[in-house]
């Protein structure tokens, strides 16, 4: 994390103790134990998930009926609040686990011989399957945080995509081979088109990228709904609002339906993974990504130093509308290749902005971040109607709200400050 | 009021910021402290003024020991401060400046307008610092802005000690003369005055008694007589020469030619009006003026960030137009920016990312679009090395570095390429005088290699020491070229748009007759 995006950098090892030769040598254990009470950005973003998951647990008990009975009654018999309380949040958390990455029930019956080992992984195929979009739109998110932009415009960049990745998917009869590069290669230049245009906006007329991705996501949302109904994306042979399916050419293949044909997850999340190394590799490496890094800490040494401003602006938000395209792509000639509808897109793209904060603008941290939040979508999903599915949003808000505020994490859990202060994301302009 | 510290120490974690600081500061006393940047003065005002508490050692009013939790406790003592960068609401009145957080009322939380006014009148009466109670902060000079920031610490219940800090850091000469016969007056009246500088003339000029910090120490009580390079060793810790050694220049072809140039700012202002300029190679040319008469602007547009209006510039003898920023500098123009924290360095990059932020796309620190960490390392250990830039290593970002060696990091990176003409704006600003000395020398070695050097500064006195030849410019325009044996006077005129060898110039202050012997800030 020793180049992200923040105020201050956050030591990338635990500091060494301020008195030196007096007390006893430094050794392992005390620095470790100094580094988990300290509020750096690592020990800040596990303090928030466990923080975030204790209110989750607080919310759970007062949101469920019979939990809150026990407590009318609670000074006369304490103890069937405690065992209602705990049961119901081990429940519920339990669930979200087995909807996520292990069912015990069905790792019982692989043991028994009842269930093929497939089935085993059909939880963690639905996390990768919900967090492969995630790992795009975080990069979509995150590469622009980079270059001091904030990209709100995800969500419709991944819409364009979608749309992009369709139209080459439906039209075109050609070989695999052939077909699937230029359907995913399609996604992404829709998707990094509408990217653009704020950057070109901002960089020629000084207009806030804010403000130009949101308006641009409702276009692009309406654009769909208008473009659903025209003959040439419609389909042929449902009434209701569902794009034509991809011809099976222009299908990303899955991974493990060999094992089990449930599992959904595909190659797009390879894609995603590789195009997370990319970023870091242009990020940290390349000239390009120099520019973007010197120009999102400080614009007018940037520019005093040569670098084009406008310029950077906008192809950077071309990259990142790419990577939001490729999201959208995913989506279309993945799981669904059988036809688009207004619902394909979900809120991907909205959720991008809070996995590249999570992930601190990190390509890195996107990845880790996308894969969580994907596992709390298929957690959620999986386990209701017995445990509420906005379980999932409340969790991912409050883990965002903490990491947001570092010093409100560092006064719940009397944390110290570590050495160069607390790290603070900070997008610019607002 | 009669202050005294005894042993006051302030530490952070194992840094020590000031170590057993004894001073005393008699009523009515104009009392100095000088010290280069990062010695500790700051820490020992903010410990004063209530900001910070000290880790031992106590603070004695009138003899008797104080201890204050926040500022509200300094002024309830009596202690008014001028912070260095000025703490005003912009869009309000100078009265409604002055009442900010004690705000005159009539009762029931109603603002008394009239009340505030008629403090802000009595207070400049007192003293005599002429303001207008009703004139809008962001509108006023500096110098103007300045006083209202000094009513507004004497307005406190009952203050009668005044901590300065840096106050003449932004000051134009007539100002800075204004500033120190108002310390003067204040003091005669029985305020006593803290007064934080590292300007050793307007210390002789004003101080009563001097007291060099360094790295957090009292290193020495003098007396305001003694001479400017014995304060200046006190202050570093080694014997400083003041002159910078320079042989007469040997101009040769032009390498910067300006003609007619015209800038509009947004506002529609006129900031460059028909300027014309020539420097030549091998000598510096010094831009002398009051800050914001065009100068940021005629630099902007020397490297291509601001579009002339009319009227066109030659670096090294080829018309610049339509090349932007990238091609001048690969064309060998140097620059040096004035504000170095907004434009001189990217403070999150490392030293070495710094040091290449203007060649990074060139051999050899890329090929093909990929950056050659290698080889931006070894160019960082080599300037390091040459510019004696103090890092604890090349991957240190530049914001953990003293203003000075900020500095040197930039100086290192125009120097370390080929060059042809090179714009130093501002190049010693909050830059200790061990550093100032190493920059101004290295600047002259540079003219000696042929180099052409227009020297941009609001201090006189760095003009003086560097320039081959002055060119003076007010409102936009060159209003005189003169040599550099030039009495002061003469240019302290030409600064304020009089004449060379007239009187007064129309901006000076009638009132002050004495203000352009202040402004020499002493005997030179």
């Amino acid at each position: 994390m020793s180049d992200s995006t923040a105020t201050t950098e956050a030591p990338a090892e635990p500091p060494a103790p301020d008195t030196e030769g007096d007390e006893a040598k430094p050794n392992f254990i005390r620095l470790f134990g100094r580094y988990l009470t300290e509020a750096n950005s690592v020990m800040v973003t596990i303090y928030s998930l466990v923080l975030a998951f204790l209110i989750g647990a607080i919310l759970l008990i007062v949101s469920d009926e019979y939990t809150r009975s026990t407590f009318s009654y609670f000074f006369a018999r304490p103890q069937d609040a405690w065992y209602a309380s705990r049961d119901l949040v081990a429940e519920s958390y339990t669930a979200l686990f087995e909807g996520a990455i292990l069912n015990f029930n069905t790792l019982a019956s692989y043991q028994a011989g009842d269930a093929e080992f497939g089935n085993l992984l059909r939880p963690i195929s639905e996390t990768l399957t919900y967090a492969t979009p995630l790992i795009f739109t975080g990069l979509a998110v995150g590469l622009a945080f980079r270059a001091g932009l904030f990209n709100i415009g995800a969500q419709g960049q991944l819409i364009f995509g979608m749309m992009g990745a369709l139209i080459v998917g439906f039209t075109l009869d050609l070989p695999i081979w052939l077909h699937l590069p230029l359907a995913i290669i399609a996604g992404g230049l829709a998707g990094g088109l509408l990217g653009a245009v704020p950057g070109v906006l901002k960089a020629a007329t000084g207009a806030h990228e804010v403000i130009s991705s949101i308006m641009l996501n409702n276009i692009a949302a309406l654009f769909l709904v208008w473009a659903l109904g025209t003959a040439f994306l419609h389909s042929e042979t449902q009434s209701d609002l569902v794009s034509k399916p991809v011809e099976e050419s222009a299908v990303l293949p899955t991974l493990l339906s060999s094992l089990n044909p449930s599992l959904r997850v595909n190659l797009a999340l390879i894609i995603g993974f590789a195009a997370a190394v990319f970023t870091w590799w242009l990020l940290s490496k390349s000239t390009f990504g120099f520019r973007i890094r010197a120009v999102g800490f400080n614009e007018h040494a940037a520019a005093t130093a040569g670098m084009r401003i406008g310029s950077t602006y906008t192809t950077t938000m071309a990259a990142a509308g790419a990577f939001a395209g490729l999201g959208g792509a995913a989506l279309a000639l993945g799981v669904a290749n059988g036809g688009i509808t207004t619902n394909t897109a979900l809120d991907y793209g909205f959720s991008g902005i809070t996995v590249a904060l999570l992930g601190r603008a990190n390509p890195g941290g996107i990845v880790a971040s996308a894969l969580l939040f994907g596992a709390l979508k298929a957690g959620a999903l999986s386990a209701q109607p017995d445990v509420p599915v906005d379980i999932s949003t409340l969790l991912q808000a409050t883990i965002v709200l903490f990491i947001a505020a570092p010093a409100l994490v560092k006064a719940i859990l009397h944390l110290r400050t570590p050495r160069g202060g607390l790290v603070t994301l900070e997008a610019k302009g607002w | 009021m009669r202050l005294e510290l005894k042993g006051l120490t302030k530490r952070f974690g194992s840094f020590t910021a000031d170590d057993d600081i004894d001073l005393v500061v008699e009523p009515g006393q104009i009392h100095a402290i000088l010290g280069e940047n990062g010695a500790g003065k700051s820490t020992l005002m903010n410990m004063l003024y209530g900001i910070l508490q000290p880790t031992s050692g106590e603070i004695l009013i009138d003899g008797e020991p104080v201890s204050f939790s926040g500022p509200g406790d300094a002024i309830a003592a009596g202690i008014g401060m001028v912070h260095q960068h000025f703490k005003l609401v912009g869009p309000f009145s100078v009265a409604d400046n002055v009442q900010l957080g004690r705000e005159h009322t009539r009762g029931a939380g109603v603002l008394s307008a009239r009340a505030a006014r008629q403090a802000v009148l009595d207070v400049s009466e007192q003293y005599g610092l002429r303001l207008d109670p009703d004139a809008i902060c962001e509108d006023l000079p500096v110098g103007v802005q300045q006083r209202v920031e000094i009513v507004k610490a004497l307005s406190g219940p009952e203050t009668q000690l005044l901590i300065l800090d840096e106050p003449t850091a932004v000051l134009t000469p007539a100002e800075i003369a204004e500033l120190l016969q108002i310390m003067r007056n204040l003091a005669e009246a029985g305020t006593s005055i803290l007064f934080i500088s590292h300007k050793l003339k307007e210390v002789q000029a004003v101080a009563d008694r001097v007291t060099v910090i360094r790295r957090g120490k009292v290193v020495a009580q003098l007396e305001p007589t003694a001479s400017e390079s014995e304060m200046a060793s006190a202050m570093v810790g080694r014997a400083v020469s003041l002159r910078v050694d320079k042989t007469p220049a040997e101009p040769g072809e032009p390498r910067l030619e300006v003609k007619d140039l015209t800038v509009v700012s947004d506002a529609g202002v006129k900031v460059l009006d028909g300027l014309e300029l020539t420097v030549r190679s091998g000598e510096i040319v010094g831009l002398a003026g009051v800050e914001g008469n065009g100068q940021t602007e005629l630099a902007r547009a020397i490297l291509g960030l601001v579009k002339p209006d009319s009227g066109s510039i030659a670096v090294d003898g080829r018309d610049v137009h339509g090349r932007g920023p990238a091609k001048r500098i690969a064309d060998g123009l140097g620059y040096i920016p004035e504000d170095r924290g907004r434009d001189g360095l990217v403070s999150e990059f490392s030293v070495a990312e710094n040091l290449v932020l203007n060649q990074y796309r060139d051999e050899p620190f890329a090929k093909g679009g990929v950056v050659d960490a290698g080889a931006v390392r070894r160019r960082a250990v080599d300037s390091i090395a040459e510019f004696d830039i103090r890092t604890q290593s090349p991957e240190e970002s530049a914001s953990a570095l003293s203003g000075g060696n900020q500095q040197k990091v930039i100086i290192a990176r125009e120097f370390s390429r080929p060059r042809r003409f090179l714009v130093a704006a501002q190049p010693t600003r909050g830059v200790d005088v061990g550093a100032s000395q190493f920059i101004h020398s290295r600047l002259v070695a540079e003219r000696d290699t042929g180099t052409g050097i227009l020297l941009i500064s609001s201090e006189l006195d760095e003009i003086y020491a560097l320039a081959d030849r002055i060119a003076v410019i007010y409102n936009g325009r060159i209003v005189g070229e003169v040599d550099p044996d030039t009495p002061r006077e003469v240019i302290g005129r030409l600064m304020v748009g009089g004449s060379a060898d007239a009187g007064p110039g129309p901006a000076t202050d009638p009132d002050h007759p004495a203000n352009d012997e202040h402004a020499n800030g002493g005997d030179r």
